[in-house]
Protein backbone atom coordinates (compact mmCIF):
# COMPACT_ATOMS: atom_id res chain seq x y z
CA UNK A 1 0.00 0.00 0.00
CA UNK A 2 1.66 3.18 -0.89
CA UNK A 3 2.88 5.72 1.80
CA UNK A 4 -0.14 8.32 1.00
CA UNK A 5 -3.01 6.00 1.16
CA UNK A 6 -1.47 4.77 3.89
CA UNK A 7 -1.60 7.95 5.35
CA UNK A 8 -4.83 9.15 4.75
CA UNK A 9 -6.36 5.91 5.72
CA UNK A 10 -4.45 6.51 9.36
CA UNK A 11 -5.46 10.87 9.33
CA UNK A 12 -9.35 9.25 9.52
CA UNK A 13 -8.92 6.30 12.00
CA UNK A 14 -7.07 8.48 14.57
CA UNK A 15 -9.89 11.11 14.36
CA UNK A 16 -12.50 9.18 15.07
CA UNK A 17 -10.87 7.00 17.36
CA UNK A 18 -10.27 10.04 19.13
CA UNK A 19 -13.79 11.25 18.93
CA UNK A 20 -15.94 8.44 19.02
CA UNK A 21 -13.54 6.65 21.83
CA UNK A 22 -11.42 8.69 23.77
CA UNK A 23 -14.16 11.70 24.22
CA UNK A 24 -16.81 9.60 25.18
CA UNK A 25 -15.00 7.63 27.96
CA UNK A 26 -16.39 8.54 31.07
CA UNK A 27 -14.53 11.27 33.09
CA UNK A 28 -11.48 9.73 35.12
CA UNK A 29 -10.94 13.23 36.77
CA UNK A 30 -11.04 16.36 35.83
CA UNK A 31 -6.79 16.38 34.96
CA UNK A 32 -7.29 13.93 32.68
CA UNK A 33 -8.12 14.00 29.04
CA UNK A 34 -6.72 11.33 27.04
CA UNK A 35 -5.09 12.47 23.62
CA UNK A 36 -4.00 10.03 20.72
CA UNK A 37 -4.39 11.69 17.90
CA UNK A 38 -1.36 14.11 18.31
CA UNK A 39 0.27 10.51 17.17
CA UNK A 40 -0.49 10.80 13.79
CA UNK A 41 1.52 13.76 13.16
CA UNK A 42 4.34 12.01 14.92
CA UNK A 43 4.04 9.21 12.75
CA UNK A 44 4.63 11.65 9.42
CA UNK A 45 7.22 10.37 6.67
CA UNK A 46 10.55 12.09 6.87
CA UNK A 47 10.44 13.34 3.48
CA UNK A 48 7.72 15.56 3.17
CA UNK A 49 8.79 19.04 3.19
CA UNK A 50 7.99 21.58 5.93
CA UNK A 51 5.77 23.59 4.61
CA UNK A 52 3.55 20.53 4.19
CA UNK A 53 3.89 19.02 7.14
CA UNK A 54 3.04 22.20 8.67
CA UNK A 55 -0.24 22.73 6.58
CA UNK A 56 -1.34 18.69 7.46
CA UNK A 57 -0.91 19.30 11.17
CA UNK A 58 -3.21 22.17 10.67
CA UNK A 59 -5.92 20.87 8.47
CA UNK A 60 -5.84 17.62 11.07
CA UNK A 61 -6.13 19.76 14.35
CA UNK A 62 -8.71 21.65 12.61
CA UNK A 63 -10.89 18.71 11.44
CA UNK A 64 -10.49 17.51 14.74
CA UNK A 65 -11.90 20.96 16.03
CA UNK A 66 -15.04 20.36 14.29
CA UNK A 67 -15.60 17.11 15.90
CA UNK A 68 -15.03 18.41 19.07
CA UNK A 69 -16.17 21.71 18.53
CA UNK A 70 -13.90 23.60 19.92
CA UNK A 71 -12.52 26.52 17.13
CA UNK A 72 -9.01 26.30 16.24
CA UNK A 73 -7.46 24.85 19.79
CA UNK A 74 -6.42 21.82 18.42
CA UNK A 75 -5.31 23.39 15.24
CA UNK A 76 -2.68 25.61 16.96
CA UNK A 77 -1.37 23.13 19.11
CA UNK A 78 -1.14 20.55 16.01
CA UNK A 79 0.33 23.19 13.92
CA UNK A 80 3.34 23.95 16.54
CA UNK A 81 3.77 20.13 16.94
CA UNK A 82 4.25 19.93 13.31
CA UNK A 83 6.43 23.03 12.76
CA UNK A 84 8.81 22.26 15.81
CA UNK A 85 9.18 18.64 14.30
CA UNK A 86 11.52 19.15 12.29
CA UNK A 87 14.06 20.91 14.79
CA UNK A 88 13.57 17.77 17.36
CA UNK A 89 14.31 15.34 14.67
CA UNK A 90 17.29 17.45 13.54
CA UNK A 91 18.98 17.04 16.89
CA UNK A 92 18.07 13.40 17.92
CA UNK A 93 18.72 11.58 15.41
CA UNK A 94 22.67 10.72 14.14
CA UNK A 95 25.29 11.81 11.40
CA UNK A 96 24.48 8.57 9.18
CA UNK A 97 21.10 10.08 8.43
CA UNK A 98 18.01 7.85 9.90
CA UNK A 99 15.87 10.29 7.64
CA UNK A 100 17.36 9.22 4.32
CA UNK A 101 17.18 5.08 5.22
CA UNK A 102 13.74 4.85 6.74
CA UNK A 103 10.47 5.98 5.82
CA UNK A 104 8.95 7.44 8.88
CA UNK A 105 10.32 8.41 12.71
CA UNK A 106 9.41 5.18 14.69
CA UNK A 107 11.51 2.88 17.27
CA UNK A 108 13.03 0.69 14.27
CA UNK A 109 14.68 3.84 12.25
CA UNK A 110 15.66 6.28 14.95
CA UNK A 111 16.14 3.63 18.07
CA UNK A 112 14.62 3.83 21.45
CA UNK A 113 16.09 6.86 23.65
CA UNK A 114 15.69 9.29 20.59
CA UNK A 115 12.48 8.13 19.56
CA UNK A 116 11.09 8.20 22.94
CA UNK A 117 12.66 11.45 24.08
CA UNK A 118 11.53 13.22 20.66
CA UNK A 119 7.62 11.86 21.69
CA UNK A 120 8.17 13.36 24.88
CA UNK A 121 8.98 16.79 24.06
CA UNK A 122 6.25 16.67 21.16
CA UNK A 123 3.93 15.51 23.67
CA UNK A 124 4.84 18.32 26.59
CA UNK A 125 4.62 20.76 24.01
CA UNK A 126 1.68 19.73 22.40
CA UNK A 127 -0.43 19.61 26.09
CA UNK A 128 0.96 22.53 27.38
CA UNK A 129 0.34 24.98 25.23
CA UNK A 130 -3.36 23.46 24.44
CA UNK A 131 -3.66 23.31 28.23
CA UNK A 132 -2.59 27.29 27.75
CA UNK A 133 -5.15 27.98 25.68
CA UNK A 134 -7.60 26.73 27.72
CA UNK A 135 -6.55 27.46 30.70
CA UNK A 136 -7.03 31.39 30.04
CA UNK A 137 -10.95 30.34 30.52
CA UNK A 138 -10.77 29.33 33.95
CA UNK A 139 -8.52 27.59 36.51
CA UNK A 140 -5.57 28.60 39.07
CA UNK A 141 -1.57 27.68 38.07
CA UNK A 142 -2.16 24.25 39.64
CA UNK A 143 -4.56 23.51 37.60
CA UNK A 144 -2.40 24.42 34.64
CA UNK A 145 1.09 21.94 36.09
CA UNK A 146 -1.64 19.75 37.09
CA UNK A 147 -3.54 19.15 34.17
CA UNK A 148 -0.06 18.92 31.89
CA UNK A 149 1.20 16.33 33.91
CA UNK A 150 -1.90 14.00 34.30
CA UNK A 151 -2.52 14.24 30.52
CA UNK A 152 1.02 13.84 29.83
CA UNK A 153 1.42 10.68 31.58
CA UNK A 154 -2.18 9.28 30.02
CA UNK A 155 -1.17 10.06 26.76
CA UNK A 156 2.38 8.69 26.70
CA UNK A 157 1.12 5.87 27.88
CA UNK A 158 -1.71 5.47 25.41
CA UNK A 159 1.66 6.08 22.51
CA UNK A 160 3.08 3.49 24.28
CA UNK A 161 0.59 1.03 23.95
CA UNK A 162 -0.44 1.71 20.55
CA UNK A 163 3.18 1.69 19.09
CA UNK A 164 3.29 -2.14 20.86
CA UNK A 165 -0.11 -2.97 19.28
CA UNK A 166 -0.05 -1.68 16.07
CA UNK A 167 3.57 -2.50 14.67
CA UNK A 168 4.83 -0.59 11.52
CA UNK A 169 7.40 -2.08 9.52
CA UNK A 170 10.15 0.15 8.35
CA UNK A 171 12.34 -1.02 5.93
CA UNK A 172 15.39 -0.18 5.49
CA UNK A 173 16.02 1.54 2.05
CA UNK A 174 19.36 1.95 0.68
CA UNK A 175 20.68 3.66 -2.44
CA UNK A 176 18.36 7.27 -1.24
CA UNK A 177 20.42 10.04 -1.46
CA UNK B 1 10.46 46.37 -1.92
CA UNK B 2 12.88 43.18 -3.24
CA UNK B 3 14.01 42.66 0.06
CA UNK B 4 10.77 42.63 1.73
CA UNK B 5 10.59 39.64 -0.87
CA UNK B 6 13.83 38.21 -0.23
CA UNK B 7 13.39 38.23 3.51
CA UNK B 8 9.59 36.33 2.81
CA UNK B 9 11.58 33.98 1.14
CA UNK B 10 14.14 33.33 3.60
CA UNK B 11 12.09 32.54 6.13
CA UNK B 12 9.16 31.65 4.46
CA UNK B 13 8.27 28.14 6.60
CA UNK B 14 8.55 30.07 9.61
CA UNK B 15 5.96 33.31 8.20
CA UNK B 16 4.01 29.79 7.16
CA UNK B 17 3.83 28.93 10.44
CA UNK B 18 2.81 32.29 12.05
CA UNK B 19 0.20 32.93 9.91
CA UNK B 20 -1.75 29.44 10.33
CA UNK B 21 -1.30 30.11 14.01
CA UNK B 22 -2.79 32.92 13.63
CA UNK B 23 -5.85 32.02 11.53
CA UNK B 24 -6.30 29.16 14.82
CA UNK B 25 -6.30 31.53 17.17
CA UNK B 26 -7.91 33.90 15.62
CA UNK B 27 -10.90 31.46 15.50
CA UNK B 28 -10.42 30.08 18.71
CA UNK B 29 -10.75 34.26 20.21
CA UNK B 30 -12.79 35.54 17.71
CA UNK B 31 -15.42 33.07 17.17
CA UNK B 32 -17.95 35.20 15.58
CA UNK B 33 -21.27 35.27 13.85
CA UNK B 34 -19.14 35.40 10.45
CA UNK B 35 -17.06 31.91 11.68
CA UNK B 36 -20.44 30.16 12.58
CA UNK B 37 -22.37 31.22 9.56
CA UNK B 38 -19.71 30.19 7.28
CA UNK B 39 -17.92 26.96 8.95
CA UNK B 40 -20.32 25.71 11.82
CA UNK B 41 -23.27 25.08 9.66
CA UNK B 42 -21.79 22.73 7.15
CA UNK B 43 -19.29 21.17 9.71
CA UNK B 44 -22.52 20.46 11.99
CA UNK B 45 -24.37 18.37 9.17
CA UNK B 46 -21.34 16.73 8.44
CA UNK B 47 -20.24 15.68 11.79
CA UNK B 48 -23.98 15.05 12.37
CA UNK B 49 -24.04 12.88 10.16
CA UNK B 50 -21.01 10.32 11.43
CA UNK B 51 -22.72 11.38 14.90
CA UNK B 52 -25.91 10.07 13.52
CA UNK B 53 -24.24 6.31 12.27
CA UNK B 54 -22.39 6.05 15.70
CA UNK B 55 -25.44 6.90 17.38
CA UNK B 56 -27.16 4.21 16.03
CA UNK B 57 -25.20 1.63 17.56
CA UNK B 58 -24.56 3.08 20.85
CA UNK B 59 -28.34 3.00 21.57
CA UNK B 60 -28.84 -0.08 21.93
CA UNK B 61 -26.17 -0.06 24.79
CA UNK B 62 -28.26 2.32 26.26
CA UNK B 63 -31.85 0.89 26.17
CA UNK B 64 -33.11 -0.43 29.35
CA UNK B 65 -32.09 2.57 30.99
CA UNK B 66 -33.64 4.75 28.68
CA UNK B 67 -36.47 2.55 28.91
CA UNK B 68 -36.75 2.68 32.58
CA UNK B 69 -35.70 6.41 32.58
CA UNK B 70 -39.17 7.07 30.17
CA UNK B 71 -41.30 4.92 32.27
CA UNK B 72 -40.85 7.07 35.06
CA UNK B 73 -41.03 9.92 33.60
CA UNK B 74 -44.76 8.37 32.06
CA UNK B 75 -45.81 7.92 35.88
CA UNK B 76 -45.06 11.28 37.33
CA UNK B 77 -47.08 12.78 34.01
CA UNK B 78 -49.68 10.35 34.73
CA UNK B 79 -49.88 11.06 38.14
CA UNK B 80 -50.81 14.76 37.16
CA UNK B 81 -53.65 13.99 34.89
CA UNK B 82 -56.83 15.75 36.19
CA UNK B 83 -59.15 12.51 35.98
CA UNK B 84 -57.05 11.13 38.43
CA UNK B 85 -58.70 13.50 41.19
CA UNK B 86 -62.27 13.34 42.66
CA UNK B 87 -63.99 15.30 44.77
CA UNK B 88 -65.50 13.39 47.89
CA UNK B 89 -68.76 15.38 47.75
CA UNK B 90 -70.78 14.29 44.20
CA UNK B 91 -72.70 17.26 45.21
CA UNK B 92 -70.11 19.50 43.34
CA UNK B 93 -68.87 19.39 40.17
CA UNK B 94 -65.76 20.51 38.15
CA UNK B 95 -66.01 21.63 35.35
CA UNK B 96 -63.19 21.89 32.98
CA UNK B 97 -64.24 24.53 29.97
CA UNK B 98 -61.69 23.25 27.36
CA UNK B 99 -62.14 26.26 25.15
CA UNK B 100 -59.20 28.33 26.43
CA UNK B 101 -60.30 31.92 25.99
CA UNK B 102 -57.82 33.18 28.68
CA UNK B 103 -54.90 31.57 28.81
CA UNK B 104 -52.56 31.23 25.53
CA UNK B 105 -49.93 28.55 24.40
CA UNK B 106 -46.52 29.84 25.67
CA UNK B 107 -44.59 26.63 25.26
CA UNK B 108 -44.15 24.11 22.35
CA UNK B 109 -42.43 21.21 22.46
CA UNK B 110 -41.03 18.87 20.06
CA UNK B 111 -38.96 15.74 20.71
CA UNK B 112 -35.43 15.47 19.58
CA UNK B 113 -32.64 12.20 19.11
CA UNK B 114 -29.66 12.65 20.98
CA UNK B 115 -26.72 11.86 18.56
CA UNK B 116 -23.82 13.14 19.95
CA UNK B 117 -23.37 13.85 23.20
CA UNK B 118 -19.36 14.51 25.67
CA UNK B 119 -19.20 14.77 29.36
CA UNK B 120 -15.42 14.46 30.28
CA UNK B 121 -14.26 17.59 28.28
CA UNK B 122 -13.80 21.13 29.39
CA UNK B 123 -16.91 22.13 27.65
CA UNK B 124 -19.26 19.59 26.43
CA UNK B 125 -21.84 20.09 24.12
CA UNK B 126 -24.53 18.02 22.89
CA UNK B 127 -26.25 17.25 19.05
CA UNK B 128 -29.25 16.62 18.48
CA UNK B 129 -31.63 15.15 15.09
CA UNK B 130 -33.55 18.05 14.97
CA UNK B 131 -32.56 21.26 13.05
CA UNK B 132 -33.60 24.18 11.26
CA UNK B 133 -35.83 22.58 8.85
CA UNK B 134 -37.33 20.96 11.48
CA UNK B 135 -38.33 23.95 14.18
CA UNK B 136 -35.59 24.28 16.20
CA UNK B 137 -33.95 28.35 16.63
CA UNK B 138 -31.18 29.10 18.80
CA UNK B 139 -31.70 30.36 22.26
CA UNK B 140 -34.33 27.43 22.71
CA UNK B 141 -34.00 25.53 26.14
CA UNK B 142 -33.18 21.68 25.82
CA UNK B 143 -35.11 19.42 28.86
CA UNK B 144 -34.82 15.91 29.26
CA UNK B 145 -36.89 13.00 30.56
CA UNK B 146 -35.13 13.40 34.19
CA UNK B 147 -34.26 17.13 34.22
CA UNK B 148 -33.09 20.24 31.99
CA UNK B 149 -30.43 18.88 29.20
CA UNK B 150 -29.05 22.72 28.00
CA UNK B 151 -29.91 25.52 25.18
CA UNK B 152 -29.83 25.44 21.77
CA UNK B 153 -26.62 27.41 20.52
CA UNK B 154 -26.43 26.54 17.07
CA UNK B 155 -28.73 25.22 14.42
CA UNK B 156 -28.22 23.60 10.98
CA UNK B 157 -30.50 22.19 8.59
CA UNK B 158 -31.10 18.99 10.57
CA UNK B 159 -28.89 19.13 13.28
CA UNK B 160 -28.59 21.54 16.42
CA UNK B 161 -25.61 21.59 19.00
CA UNK B 162 -27.07 21.94 22.40
CA UNK B 163 -24.15 24.06 25.13
CA UNK B 164 -25.33 21.13 28.09
CA UNK B 165 -25.41 22.67 31.22
CA UNK B 166 -21.77 21.07 32.28
CA UNK B 167 -20.46 23.97 30.40
CA UNK B 168 -18.64 27.01 32.24
CA UNK B 169 -21.15 29.63 29.99
CA UNK B 170 -24.27 28.06 30.90
CA UNK B 171 -26.46 29.67 33.36
CA UNK B 172 -29.91 29.31 34.53
CA UNK B 173 -32.01 30.99 36.73
CA UNK B 174 -33.14 28.39 39.48
CA UNK B 175 -35.51 28.72 42.78
CA UNK B 176 -35.66 25.60 45.79
CA UNK B 177 -38.37 24.24 45.32
CA UNK B 178 -39.23 24.43 49.02
CA UNK B 179 -38.97 28.01 49.70
CA UNK B 180 -38.93 29.51 46.30
CA UNK B 181 -35.73 31.56 46.92
CA UNK B 182 -33.97 32.04 43.64
CA UNK B 183 -30.27 31.51 42.93
CA UNK B 184 -28.25 31.34 39.60
CA UNK B 185 -27.08 27.89 38.38
CA UNK B 186 -23.45 27.24 36.77
CA UNK B 187 -20.82 24.30 36.44
CA UNK B 188 -17.48 24.97 38.20
CA UNK B 189 -15.76 22.02 36.11
CA UNK B 190 -15.02 19.64 38.42
CA UNK B 191 -17.34 16.36 38.14
CA UNK B 192 -19.68 16.07 35.39
CA UNK B 193 -22.11 14.61 38.29
CA UNK B 194 -22.63 18.21 40.03
CA UNK B 195 -23.29 21.69 39.48
CA UNK B 196 -23.09 24.70 41.28
CA UNK B 197 -25.71 27.16 42.60
CA UNK B 198 -24.99 30.34 44.34
CA UNK B 199 -27.14 33.56 45.43
CA UNK B 200 -29.51 31.91 47.99
CA UNK B 201 -29.75 34.52 51.35
CA UNK B 202 -28.87 32.27 54.63
CA UNK B 203 -31.81 33.30 56.13
CA UNK B 204 -33.49 30.66 53.73
CA UNK B 205 -34.35 27.08 54.81
CA UNK B 206 -31.81 24.91 53.34
CA UNK B 207 -31.65 20.83 53.68
CA UNK B 208 -29.16 18.37 52.17
CA UNK B 209 -31.69 16.25 49.36
CA UNK B 210 -33.87 19.41 48.49
CA UNK B 211 -35.28 19.68 44.89
CA UNK B 212 -33.95 23.06 42.86
CA UNK B 213 -36.67 23.58 39.85
CA UNK B 214 -35.98 26.18 37.21
CA UNK B 215 -37.92 29.40 37.98
CA UNK B 216 -40.30 31.21 36.24
CA UNK B 217 -37.83 34.41 36.12
CA UNK B 218 -35.75 32.81 32.53
CA UNK B 219 -37.10 32.65 29.69
CA UNK B 220 -35.33 29.47 28.52
CA UNK B 221 -37.14 26.99 30.38
CA UNK B 222 -40.97 26.92 32.07
CA UNK B 223 -41.06 26.90 35.54
CA UNK B 224 -40.48 24.04 38.32
CA UNK B 225 -38.84 21.85 35.55
CA UNK B 226 -36.10 19.94 37.88
CA UNK B 227 -32.49 21.04 37.85
CA UNK B 228 -31.11 18.77 40.77
CA UNK B 229 -31.01 17.98 44.49
CA UNK B 230 -28.59 19.34 47.03
CA UNK B 231 -25.75 17.21 47.97
CA UNK B 232 -23.87 19.47 49.98
CA UNK B 233 -24.13 23.26 51.60
CA UNK B 234 -20.29 24.40 50.74
CA UNK B 235 -19.81 26.52 54.36
CA UNK B 236 -18.69 29.79 53.72
CA UNK B 237 -18.81 32.48 56.47
CA UNK B 238 -17.91 35.78 54.85
CA UNK B 239 -20.54 35.98 52.60
CA UNK B 240 -24.35 36.41 52.97
CA UNK B 241 -24.99 33.63 50.81
CA UNK B 242 -25.11 29.99 50.38
CA UNK B 243 -22.47 28.47 47.79
CA UNK B 244 -24.58 24.89 47.19
CA UNK B 245 -23.11 21.66 45.65
CA UNK B 246 -26.16 20.39 43.33
CA UNK B 247 -26.46 16.52 41.86
CA UNK B 248 -27.94 17.28 38.35
CA UNK B 249 -30.98 15.83 37.80
CA UNK B 250 -30.47 14.55 34.54
CA UNK B 251 -28.15 11.68 34.18
CA UNK B 252 -25.67 13.01 31.73
CA UNK B 253 -23.65 9.89 30.64
CA UNK B 254 -26.76 8.36 29.06
CA UNK B 255 -29.22 10.32 27.85
CA UNK B 256 -30.43 9.63 24.35
CA UNK B 257 -33.76 11.39 24.03
CA UNK B 258 -34.41 15.58 24.79
CA UNK B 259 -37.40 17.62 24.35
CA UNK B 260 -36.77 21.21 22.75
CA UNK B 261 -38.97 23.55 24.56
CA UNK B 262 -39.74 26.79 21.89
CA UNK B 263 -40.89 29.84 24.27
CA UNK B 264 -43.35 31.22 21.43
CA UNK B 265 -44.02 35.00 23.37
CA UNK B 266 -40.02 34.69 23.71
CA UNK B 267 -40.14 37.48 20.85
CA UNK B 268 -42.46 39.37 22.22
CA UNK B 269 -41.26 39.40 25.62
CA UNK B 270 -37.68 40.40 24.19
CA UNK B 271 -38.69 43.04 21.63
CA UNK B 272 -40.43 44.48 24.96
CA UNK B 273 -37.66 44.98 26.99
CA UNK B 274 -35.54 45.77 24.10
CA UNK B 275 -37.30 48.51 23.42
CA UNK B 276 -37.81 49.99 27.18
CA UNK B 277 -34.46 50.19 27.50
CA UNK B 278 -34.24 52.01 24.86
CA UNK B 279 -36.50 54.26 25.42
CA UNK B 280 -35.57 55.17 29.31
CA UNK B 281 -31.59 55.50 27.42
Amino acid sequence: MSELLKNIVRFFLFILVQVFILSRMPALHRFVTPYLYYLYILWLPFGLSRMSITFIGFLFGLTLDYFLKTPGLHAAACTLIAYVRPFVIGMLISQEGADKNYIAPSIVSMGWAPYGTYVFILTVLHHSYLVLLEWMSFGSFMYFVGKVTASTAVSLLLVFLTEILFYRKQKFRTNTI
Amino acid sequence: MRNVFLFIRRHFNFLFFLVLQIISLSFLFRYNKFHEAAFLNVSTEITGRLNERYNNIEYYFELKKTNEALVQENLRLRRELVTNFEAPDSNERLFRDTIRVDSVRKWEIMEAKVVNNTISLPTNYLTIHRGFRQGVRPNMGVTGPQGIVGSVINVSENFAIVMSVLHPQFRVVAKLKKGGETGTIYWDGISPAFISMRGIPRSANVVVGDTVVTSQITSLFPANLPVGTISEIVPDNTSNFFNLKLRTATNFSNIEYAYVLDNLQYDEQKRLEDSTRKKIQ
